[in-house]
Protein backbone atom coordinates (compact mmCIF):
# COMPACT_ATOMS: atom_id res chain seq x y z
CA UNK A 1 0.00 0.00 0.00
CA UNK A 2 1.00 3.66 -0.97
CA UNK A 3 1.85 6.02 2.09
CA UNK A 4 0.70 8.87 3.14
CA UNK A 5 2.66 11.14 2.10
CA UNK A 6 2.13 15.00 3.46
CA UNK A 7 4.99 17.83 2.89
CA UNK A 8 3.95 21.05 3.71
CA UNK A 9 5.92 22.82 1.07
CA UNK A 10 3.86 20.66 -1.65
CA UNK A 11 0.56 21.19 0.13
CA UNK A 12 1.36 24.92 0.13
CA UNK A 13 2.70 25.44 -3.12
CA UNK A 14 -0.14 23.46 -4.84
CA UNK A 15 -2.57 25.07 -2.65
CA UNK A 16 -1.32 28.66 -4.41
CA UNK A 17 -0.99 27.27 -7.93
CA UNK A 18 -4.78 25.81 -8.25
CA UNK A 19 -6.60 29.44 -8.97
CA UNK A 20 -4.23 30.36 -11.47
CA UNK A 21 -4.36 26.87 -13.03
CA UNK A 22 -7.97 27.29 -13.16
CA UNK A 23 -8.02 31.23 -13.91
CA UNK A 24 -5.77 29.99 -16.73
CA UNK A 25 -8.40 27.01 -18.25
CA UNK A 26 -11.34 30.05 -17.82
CA UNK A 27 -9.26 31.87 -20.04
CA UNK A 28 -8.18 29.18 -22.90
CA UNK A 29 -11.88 28.46 -22.58
CA UNK A 30 -12.96 32.03 -23.52
CA UNK A 31 -10.41 33.02 -25.68
CA UNK A 32 -10.63 29.88 -28.14
CA UNK A 33 -11.86 32.51 -30.80
CA UNK A 34 -9.31 34.91 -30.43
CA UNK A 35 -5.97 32.51 -29.52
CA UNK A 36 -5.31 28.67 -29.64
CA UNK A 37 -6.87 26.68 -27.57
CA UNK A 38 -10.75 25.96 -26.71
CA UNK A 39 -13.02 23.64 -24.73
CA UNK A 40 -11.27 20.42 -25.00
CA UNK A 41 -7.86 22.19 -23.54
CA UNK A 42 -9.09 24.23 -21.36
CA UNK A 43 -11.41 21.44 -20.07
CA UNK A 44 -7.97 19.36 -19.77
CA UNK A 45 -6.50 22.04 -17.59
CA UNK A 46 -9.53 22.11 -15.20
CA UNK A 47 -9.05 18.65 -15.05
CA UNK A 48 -5.09 18.68 -14.05
CA UNK A 49 -5.70 20.97 -11.47
CA UNK A 50 -8.19 19.08 -9.61
CA UNK A 51 -5.67 16.01 -10.46
CA UNK A 52 -3.14 18.03 -8.38
CA UNK A 53 -5.31 18.35 -5.65
CA UNK A 54 -6.05 14.67 -5.19
CA UNK A 55 -1.99 14.22 -5.69
CA UNK A 56 -0.75 16.64 -3.04
CA UNK A 57 -3.91 16.23 -0.59
CA UNK A 58 -6.12 12.95 -0.58
CA UNK A 59 -9.27 11.76 -1.75
CA UNK A 60 -11.03 12.82 0.63
CA UNK A 61 -10.13 16.91 0.45
CA UNK A 62 -10.67 16.47 -3.44
CA UNK A 63 -14.22 14.81 -3.08
CA UNK A 64 -15.48 17.43 -0.33
CA UNK A 65 -14.39 20.14 -3.55
CA UNK A 66 -15.95 18.10 -5.99
CA UNK A 67 -18.35 15.41 -5.04
CA UNK A 68 -19.66 12.40 -7.15
CA UNK A 69 -22.79 13.11 -7.22
CA UNK A 70 -22.00 16.88 -8.71
CA UNK A 71 -18.99 15.46 -10.99
CA UNK A 72 -21.71 13.05 -12.54
CA UNK A 73 -24.47 15.97 -13.20
CA UNK A 74 -21.38 18.38 -14.65
CA UNK A 75 -20.71 15.00 -17.45
CA UNK A 76 -24.34 15.32 -18.72
CA UNK A 77 -24.48 18.66 -18.54
CA UNK A 78 -21.36 19.72 -20.81
CA UNK A 79 -22.88 17.29 -23.90
CA UNK A 80 -26.24 18.90 -23.32
CA UNK A 81 -25.38 22.53 -23.16
CA UNK A 82 -23.90 21.55 -26.59
CA UNK A 83 -26.52 19.78 -28.13
CA UNK A 84 -29.66 22.47 -26.46
CA UNK A 85 -27.48 25.06 -28.29
CA UNK A 86 -28.38 23.36 -31.49
CA UNK A 87 -32.09 22.50 -30.38
CA UNK A 88 -32.20 25.94 -29.56
CA UNK A 89 -31.17 27.04 -33.45
CA UNK A 90 -33.58 24.39 -34.50
CA UNK A 91 -36.45 25.72 -32.94
CA UNK A 92 -35.57 29.18 -33.99
CA UNK A 93 -36.03 28.35 -37.26
CA UNK A 94 -32.81 27.48 -38.63
CA UNK A 95 -31.16 23.76 -39.06
CA UNK A 96 -29.06 22.01 -36.25
CA UNK A 97 -26.01 23.92 -34.66
CA UNK A 98 -26.87 26.98 -37.26
CA UNK A 99 -25.81 29.27 -34.96
CA UNK A 100 -26.91 32.63 -36.70
CA UNK A 101 -30.37 31.93 -36.01
CA UNK A 102 -29.73 32.80 -32.58
CA UNK A 103 -29.90 36.21 -33.34
CA UNK A 104 -33.43 36.25 -32.90
CA UNK A 105 -32.73 35.91 -29.03
CA UNK A 106 -29.28 37.49 -28.90
CA UNK A 107 -28.90 41.42 -29.35
CA UNK A 108 -26.47 40.89 -32.04
CA UNK A 109 -26.31 40.51 -35.85
CA UNK A 110 -25.82 37.24 -37.09
CA UNK A 111 -22.67 36.99 -37.58
CA UNK A 112 -21.61 37.88 -34.16
CA UNK A 113 -24.70 35.72 -33.09
CA UNK A 114 -22.38 32.46 -34.40
CA UNK A 115 -19.62 34.36 -32.44
CA UNK A 116 -21.67 33.96 -29.71
CA UNK A 117 -22.71 30.67 -30.13
CA UNK A 118 -19.22 29.18 -30.83
CA UNK A 119 -18.48 30.31 -27.19
CA UNK A 120 -21.28 28.50 -25.48
CA UNK A 121 -20.49 25.04 -27.40
CA UNK A 122 -16.88 25.75 -25.93
CA UNK A 123 -18.14 26.31 -22.21
CA UNK A 124 -20.33 23.10 -22.80
CA UNK A 125 -17.64 21.07 -23.97
CA UNK A 126 -15.39 22.61 -21.53
CA UNK A 127 -17.53 21.31 -18.75
CA UNK A 128 -18.03 17.73 -20.24
CA UNK A 129 -14.44 17.09 -20.92
CA UNK A 130 -13.53 18.71 -17.34
CA UNK A 131 -16.17 15.98 -15.62
CA UNK A 132 -14.84 13.37 -17.48
CA UNK A 133 -11.52 13.59 -16.90
CA UNK A 134 -12.07 13.61 -13.20
CA UNK A 135 -14.27 10.93 -13.04
CA UNK A 136 -11.91 8.74 -15.20
CA UNK A 137 -9.06 9.88 -13.30
CA UNK A 138 -10.48 8.76 -9.49
CA UNK A 139 -11.97 5.40 -10.75
CA UNK A 140 -8.71 4.42 -11.73
CA UNK A 141 -6.59 5.24 -9.09
CA UNK A 142 -9.12 3.82 -6.70
CA UNK A 143 -10.10 0.91 -8.56
CA UNK A 144 -13.96 1.93 -8.49
CA UNK A 145 -13.73 1.83 -4.44
CA UNK A 146 -13.90 5.44 -3.63
CA UNK A 147 -15.19 4.27 -0.12
CA UNK A 148 -12.90 1.92 0.68
CA UNK A 149 -10.51 4.50 -0.48
CA UNK A 150 -11.47 6.90 1.83
CA UNK A 151 -10.67 4.68 4.97
CA UNK A 152 -7.01 4.17 3.82
CA UNK A 153 -8.03 0.28 3.16
CA UNK A 154 -5.43 -1.64 0.87
CA UNK A 155 -7.02 -1.39 -2.33
CA UNK A 156 -5.30 -4.00 -3.84
CA UNK A 157 -6.78 -6.64 -2.01
CA UNK A 158 -10.46 -5.96 -1.32
CA UNK B 1 -1.07 -18.79 -33.98
CA UNK B 2 1.93 -16.57 -33.30
CA UNK B 3 3.35 -17.17 -36.99
CA UNK B 4 -0.34 -16.33 -38.87
CA UNK B 5 -0.58 -12.79 -36.75
CA UNK B 6 2.85 -12.03 -37.85
CA UNK B 7 2.14 -12.61 -41.36
CA UNK B 8 -1.65 -11.05 -41.20
CA UNK B 9 0.23 -8.13 -39.77
CA UNK B 10 2.47 -7.71 -42.62
CA UNK B 11 0.00 -8.63 -44.76
CA UNK B 12 -2.06 -5.58 -43.61
CA UNK B 13 0.60 -3.47 -43.40
CA UNK B 14 1.20 -3.92 -46.84
CA UNK B 15 -2.19 -3.23 -48.02
CA UNK B 16 -1.93 0.08 -46.38
CA UNK B 17 1.54 0.91 -47.77
CA UNK B 18 0.37 0.13 -51.18
CA UNK B 19 -3.17 2.18 -50.61
CA UNK B 20 -0.97 4.99 -49.42
CA UNK B 21 0.36 5.59 -53.06
CA UNK B 22 -2.69 6.44 -54.11
CA UNK B 23 -2.32 9.85 -51.47
CA UNK B 24 -1.59 13.59 -53.11
CA UNK B 25 2.14 14.22 -52.32
CA UNK B 26 2.87 16.16 -49.27
CA UNK B 27 1.48 20.26 -49.91
CA UNK B 28 0.59 19.56 -53.25
CA UNK B 29 -1.25 22.43 -54.27
CA UNK B 30 -3.91 20.53 -56.74
CA UNK B 31 -5.18 18.21 -54.46
CA UNK B 32 -8.10 17.94 -53.51
CA UNK B 33 -7.95 19.00 -49.98
CA UNK B 34 -6.46 22.40 -50.79
CA UNK B 35 -8.75 23.42 -54.37
CA UNK B 36 -12.12 22.24 -52.76
CA UNK B 37 -13.59 23.59 -49.50
CA UNK B 38 -10.11 25.25 -47.65
CA UNK B 39 -9.94 28.16 -50.10
CA UNK B 40 -13.43 29.18 -49.10
CA UNK B 41 -12.72 28.58 -44.89
CA UNK B 42 -9.90 31.30 -45.31
CA UNK B 43 -11.19 33.60 -47.29
CA UNK B 44 -15.06 33.89 -46.11
CA UNK B 45 -14.43 32.36 -42.60
CA UNK B 46 -13.81 36.22 -40.79
CA UNK B 47 -16.47 37.89 -42.61
CA UNK B 48 -18.96 35.01 -41.57
CA UNK B 49 -18.53 34.40 -37.78
CA UNK B 50 -16.42 36.89 -36.74
CA UNK B 51 -14.08 34.51 -35.42
CA UNK B 52 -10.27 35.45 -35.72
CA UNK B 53 -9.25 31.82 -34.94
CA UNK B 54 -9.82 29.53 -38.02
CA UNK B 55 -8.85 26.64 -36.44
CA UNK B 56 -12.27 27.35 -34.38
CA UNK B 57 -14.50 28.81 -36.76
CA UNK B 58 -14.01 25.51 -38.33
CA UNK B 59 -13.92 23.05 -35.79
CA UNK B 60 -17.20 24.68 -33.99
CA UNK B 61 -19.17 26.22 -37.06
CA UNK B 62 -18.24 24.68 -40.14
CA UNK B 63 -17.66 20.99 -38.64
CA UNK B 64 -19.60 21.52 -35.31
CA UNK B 65 -22.06 18.14 -36.00
CA UNK B 66 -18.22 16.12 -35.80
CA UNK B 67 -17.11 18.15 -32.72
CA UNK B 68 -20.30 17.67 -30.85
CA UNK B 69 -20.00 14.02 -31.44
CA UNK B 70 -16.44 14.56 -30.69
CA UNK B 71 -17.84 15.76 -26.83
CA UNK B 72 -20.52 12.30 -26.80
CA UNK B 73 -17.34 10.09 -27.69
CA UNK B 74 -15.36 11.76 -24.25
CA UNK B 75 -18.89 11.25 -22.54
CA UNK B 76 -19.26 7.60 -23.95
CA UNK B 77 -15.88 7.54 -22.11
CA UNK B 78 -16.17 8.79 -18.99
CA UNK B 79 -19.64 6.97 -18.38
CA UNK B 80 -18.16 3.38 -19.63
CA UNK B 81 -15.17 4.13 -17.06
CA UNK B 82 -17.68 4.65 -14.17
CA UNK B 83 -19.89 1.67 -15.12
CA UNK B 84 -17.11 -0.71 -15.42
CA UNK B 85 -14.71 0.22 -12.67
CA UNK B 86 -16.85 1.87 -10.07
CA UNK B 87 -17.88 -0.74 -7.31
CA UNK B 88 -20.02 0.96 -4.97
CA UNK B 89 -20.03 -0.48 -1.77
CA UNK B 90 -23.21 -2.35 -0.48
CA UNK B 91 -25.34 -1.15 3.06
Amino acid sequence: MIERFEDVIIQTLCRFLVPFMQIYALYVIAHGHSSPGGGFQGGCILAASFVLLVIAFDLKEAKRRMTEKLNTIFTSLGVFIYAGTGWVCLILGGNFLDYSKLSKILPVDSVHARYHGMLYIEIGVGIGVMACMISIFLNLVTRGRHEEALEDKDLWNT
Amino acid sequence: MKFLSLIIALVTGALLIYGAQDFPNWADPNSPPSIWVSNRYIEKAFEETAVPNLVTAVLADYRGYDTLFETVVIFAAGVSVVMLLRRPRKE
